[in-house]
């Protein structure tokens, strides 16, 4: 049953990706080109995200009660603003600014027929599997 | 240049809300792509639901079909320009904890400072990356 949820919710992640336009990475570049072809759109996907996640959050979820359909919720639990989040949070945003896509799209855009897009998923998984050691560094 | 489309913004961010919302009620996981992708690259762990939801996230758009306008995503950027992309995404999302799921809508969402510090950080230098890109190298 926990597998099936864990579908649904990933198909519903990528149907709200393709309907919010978010697949297409010229709408996300738009949106950071505040200067230019500015295109606030980005800004509304994520606030119809947080209204319904946020109040859903604060409504049903407490975090010292039991998921429906595991032991425990797995939540962050650091709370510092360390150096690897601010580091991190740099390169994310270097390499998302670059050319628009971010590890959800680029796993909505699987099926496109765009086979750059593997190439970035690629890229992206050597980059996370190197990361740890970088991590080491910085702590 | 793309048009602002509010609507299809709003609804399609309620969506990525609603399938947050449901893998951490029911499965008590949250829905930050990047931490689940970086799962199924650990050597051991509970990788079953991790495959599933990312299988929906790319299947998702199918779905969507019926209801938007298919964009035919091509990417005009250079196959090195991806993969740099690519690579950076992967590193700053694992060493920041998080990306535009994981930290912009759940971070935010259950109104973690982590999470809002990355996400500001990661825009504020994504939108910068653009504007040197296309006001300064003419991209």
């Amino acid at each position: 049953m926990k597998l099936v949820t864990a579908l649904i919710a990933g198909l519903l992640f990528g149907f709200g990706l393709s309907i919010s336009q978010m697949v297409n990475p010229q709408k996300v570049l738009n949106f950071l080109d505040i200067s230019g072809n500015f295109d606030p759109s980005l800004g509304l996907v994520m606030v119809g995200a947080l209204l319904v996640f946020g109040s859903g959050y604060h409504l049903l979820i407490k975090p010292k009660s039991q998921p429906l359909l595991a032991a425990e919720y797995c939540l962050p639990s650091a709370k510092a603003i360390d150096k690897p989040l601010v580091v991190g949070a740099i390169i994310f945003g270097l390499g998302w600014g670059l050319v628009g896509i971010c590890p959800g799209p680029a796993l909505a855009n699987v099926l496109s027929g765009e086979i750059k897009i593997l190439g970035f998923i690629a890229a992206m998984l050597i980059g996370m599997k190197i990361s740890g050691r970088l991590t080491r560094l910085l702590t | 240049m793309t048009d602002f489309t509010p609507i299809s913004a709003l609804v399609g961010g309620g969506f990525l809300g609603l399938a947050a919302l449901i893998l951490l009620k029911f499965n008590g996981r949250i829905a930050g792509i990047s931490g689940v992708i970086g799962g199924v690259l650990q050597p051991t762990g509970d990788k079953d639901w991790r495959w599933l939801f990312l299988i929906g996230i790319m299947l998702g758009p199918l779905l969507a079909t019926p209801f938007t306008e298919r964009v035919d995503i091509t990417l005009d950027a250079s196959w090195a320009l991806i993969i740099s992309a690519g690579f950076l995404v992967g590193i700053g999302s694992s060493l920041g904890s998080g990306c535009t799921s994981g930290h912009g809508i759940c971070g935010i969402g259950r109104l973690s400072p982590r999470s809002l510090v990355a996400t500001l950080i990661f825009m504020v230098i994504a939108a910068l990356v653009v504007f040197v890109m296309t006001h300064w190298l003419g991209a």
